[in-house]
């Protein structure tokens, strides 16, 4: 492969992330009208078989920065961050970790968000959107490093300050597009 | 030659040697029991138990444990009534008896209430219980959900369960019931998240509701009749529970009460603290913000108050006045009072005289700099304008912390010396304000905190203090936030353990340490002191780490945002390495 080729390859691939990264969702149908939050199966199923095939469009959301940030206000005024704080976790458990209770996928999350879960987290169900779902999930995500860091937010939001997400230490990635956990 | 040494003190009898002694009344002779959480009316929680001593507690082993099959925070006291010892554990509250006249103490009976499983997200500082009551051969209880129930102290059935809380409005009750003059008092939790505050009493043999107070709202929802007579002015005038907030902002604006009752027989009357107003950010709740962060005085028969002194006017800190109130007689200016000795978790000791609430005298017992003083006059906090959060900005250094200079966790009293050892904390913070929503069942806070330990670098304080002349006597520090209550003992000795599971013996004369034990998980708990059947003094104490100062390791949350925990991770980051969950009885005696 030729050295000029490669640069174009990349550059056209770093100007297709670029778009996608600034694409910001202004037309009628939001991403996700067509994907009802809190609808897929968990990892166990009876049966035996993952009867689940993730929808592009969930995974869309956390290569956004636009859905990023808009999660990331939601986080906060739905009071997600009083018992999650930015991350850390408080009266819910930490999201900025390696351990999920419920699911790492990003339609689990959602699902969380939707449902609520037994031991406490409320279900914000009719509070939100399906589109203002996900882009929570979305964020939910980026808390331990899941997105990739040109779309993330190189300030936090929040007043006391973590630290950036773009400077903090990652989880170990799962992709978006992955059907694992 | 036991017998003598373990004869009784009469508390209240004599006067200690700062000049105060316990209430009379309050606090009779000790019958070797421990029958409700401050061992008296008068919350003294001092044994008069003397058979351990400065000379001999180095020789204290452990007589048996037990493991009660919970993990969360351990906050609650045993109960010791003739020969069985009462426990509860944090979610989902189990209460077991065990069986003190048999070696190892094997369970006589347990009782699970098997509390909702959602109430555990409501709860804002970990799902912890503090304490049973037991009052004419019936144990007394509260749920995480909001169930008052009582049991039969020897069977373990329940005999009526009445229904106070409501999770769905973010209610919880943590507290551990009085029961005072016929009447379970217990009130609800849930500051955090834009709950009305309130007491309820309810009548002990049947579990009817009897009166119910709010601590914010209109005056006869608050109990406010012709009887109540504040000595200050600032707390006079018609429906202050409404005019002293924004239009409606009352209706979700705490004045919770989850930390202690207490109680004078003579008067008849019950003092107790009511919690912070929410949301935490101030700026949205311009005004006193009546009945919230301050002390109540009422009728225990009905309910009515009597009067009222509000600590933290317009809070800004969540300086909840839930602290313990401890009924003592002493002189002040040359002549004997009734008074009440109230560590706060504004960082004051106040002395009241406890018929009418005037503040007689006052002093800081800890770091402060978020206010310069109390105004006698007008019993007024004076608070520091630099200290004061505002949206969007951050205020830094802000002494004491949201936690205050003192938590919940109780002080003893020893009317032998006439001295209150206070175990406490030692923090400060940042506080960034932004604008709260509430949502019900949710938080409503509007704040980023961060703490931090305070000056010295020492995250926790046990200070004795003698009340007469509001001084310190000595103190010893500690190196993480101390979170358990104390215990006095007649022998000479105070008792309190370390969030990293130290659990201490000091001489009260100089705290000097005088023993020490390692337990397996951090203690938050309240240690006691009871005469055995075998007639011999022992002290039992729960481990099991956790509150909203262990929270890092009950929640297992990630110490990499300061902010989580409410701004409790940014002082407890190392705790993980110190300590793990847990909960077990340990209970020591000398050889015998």
């Amino acid at each position: 492969m030729s050295s000029p080729y490669r640069t174009s390859v990349i550059v056209a691939l770093v100007l297709l992330t670029a778009c996608r990264r600034e694409q910001r969702k202004t037309e009628d149908k939001s991403f996700a009208t067509t994907v009802p939050a809190g609808t897929q199966p968990g990892l166990l199923v009876a049966g035996g078989q993952l009867a689940f095939k993730p929808d592009p469009k969930q995974a869309a959301y956390e290569h956004n920065a636009n859905a990023l940030a808009e999660g990331q206000r939601l986080f906060s005024w739905m009071n997600c961050v009083g018992c999650h704080s930015h991350g850390g976790g408080g009266m819910g458990p930490a999201l900025m970790d390696d351990e999920w209770r419920y699911g790492g996928r990003i339609d689990q999350i959602a699902a969380t968000i939707v449902e609520g879960r037994p031991n406490g987290m409320p279900s914000f169900r009719g509070k939100l959107t399906d589109d203002q779902v996900w882009k929570v999930a979305a964020y939910v995500r980026s808390l331990s490093g899941q997105p990739t860091k040109d779309v993330v937010s190189s300030r936090a939001d929040e007043l006391s300050g973590t630290p950036p997400q773009t400077l903090e230490k990652r989880e170990p990635v799962h992709p978006a597009e992955s059907t694992l956990q | 030659m036991v017998a003598s040494a373990l004869l009784a003190l009469q508390p209240g009898a004599a006067t200690g040697q700062t000049g105060a002694r316990s209430a009379a009344g309050a606090a009779p002779a000790d019958n070797g029991n421990w029958e409700m959480p401050g061992k008296t009316y008068a919350s003294t929680r001092f044994s008069a138990m003397r058979e351990i001593t400065p000379g001999n507690v180095n020789q204290l082993k452990v007589a048996f444990t037990f493991s009660d099959g919970t993990n969360k925070g351990h906050e609650a006291p045993p109960l010791v009534v003739g020969g069985t010892m009462y426990i509860v554990t944090p979610f989902p509250n189990i209460v077991t008896a065990l069986d003190l006249t048999k070696p190892g103490a094997p369970a006589k009976w347990t009782f699970k209430p098997k509390p909702l499983a959602a109430s555990q997200g409501v709860a804002c500082c970990d799902v912890v219980n503090r304490g049973l009551a037991y009052d004419g051969g019936r144990i007394f209880m509260n749920t995480l959900d909001g169930q008052t129930i009582a049991l039969d102290a020897k069977s373990g059935k329940a005999i009526w369960r009445t229904q106070l809380g409501n999770i769905a409005r973010g209610e919880t009750v943590t507290m551990a019931p009085l029961v005072a003059g016929g009447k379970v008092l217990v009130g609800n939790s849930g500051g955090e998240m834009g709950v009305r505050g309130w007491i309820a009493a309810l009548d002990a043999g049947s579990g009817k509701l009897a009166w119910k107070a709010y601590h914010t709202g209109p005056d006869k929802d608050v109990l406010i009749g012709p009887n109540f007579h504040p000595f200050y002015a600032s707390d006079r005038g018609k429906d202050l529970g409404v005019k002293t907030w924004p239009p409606n902002a009352w209706k979700i604006g705490g004045g919770t009460v989850w930390g202690w009752i207490s109680y004078d027989p003579k008067l008849g009357m019950i003092y107790y603290g009511t919690g912070n107003p929410g949301p935490w950010n101030a700026e949205q709740r311009p005004g006193d913000n009546k009945w919230s962060s301050g002390v109540f005085a009422r009728d225990v028969a009905t309910g009515q108050a009597r009067w009222y002194y509000q600590s933290s006017p317009h809070d800004l800190f969540d300086h909840d006045d839930i602290n313990e109130i401890i009924l003592a007689d002493m002189p002040v200016g040359g002549r004997m009072r009734q008074v009440l000795l109230r560590p706060a978790r504004n960082g004051y000791f106040y002395v009241h005289d406890r018929l009418t609430g005037q503040v007689l005298t006052v002093a800081p017992y800890g770091f402060i700099n978020s206010a310069t003083g109390v105004d006698l006059r007008t019993g007024r906090l004076q608070p520091n304008k630099a200290k004061e959060p505002h949206q969007g900005k951050v205020v830094r250094g802000i002494c004491p912390a949201a936690p205050g200079a003192k938590d919940w966790n109780p002080s003893a009293f020893s009317p032998i010396t006439g001295v209150v050892y206070i175990p406490h904390i030692n923090l400060c913070m940042d506080e960034g304000a932004s604008q709260a929503n509430y949502i019900a069942g949710t938080p409503f806070l509007g704040m980023d905190v961060k703490m931090y330990a305070g000056p010295g670098g020492n995250r926790g304080v046990f200070t004795a203090w003698d009340p007469v002349h509001q001084r310190k006597l000595w103190e010893k520090t500690e190196n993480l936030p101390l979170w358990s209550p104390a215990l006095a003992t007649a022998g000479g000795l105070v008792f309190y353990g370390t969030m990293d599971g130290w659990f201490k013996a000091l001489d009260q004369r100089n705290g000097r340490e005088l023993w020490w034990f390692k337990t397996g998980s951090g203690i938050i708990g309240q240690p006691i002191s009871y005469r055995g059947p075998d007639g011999h003094q022992y002290v039992a104490v729960m481990d099991g780490v956790g509150g909203w100062a262990g929270a890092i390791i009950v929640g297992q949350l990630d110490a990499r945002d300061p902010t989580g925990a409410l701004g409790f991770l940014g002082a407890t980051k190392d705790l993980p390495s110190k300590t793990s969950k847990g909960g077990t009885l340990y209970v020591f005696a000398l050889p015998h």
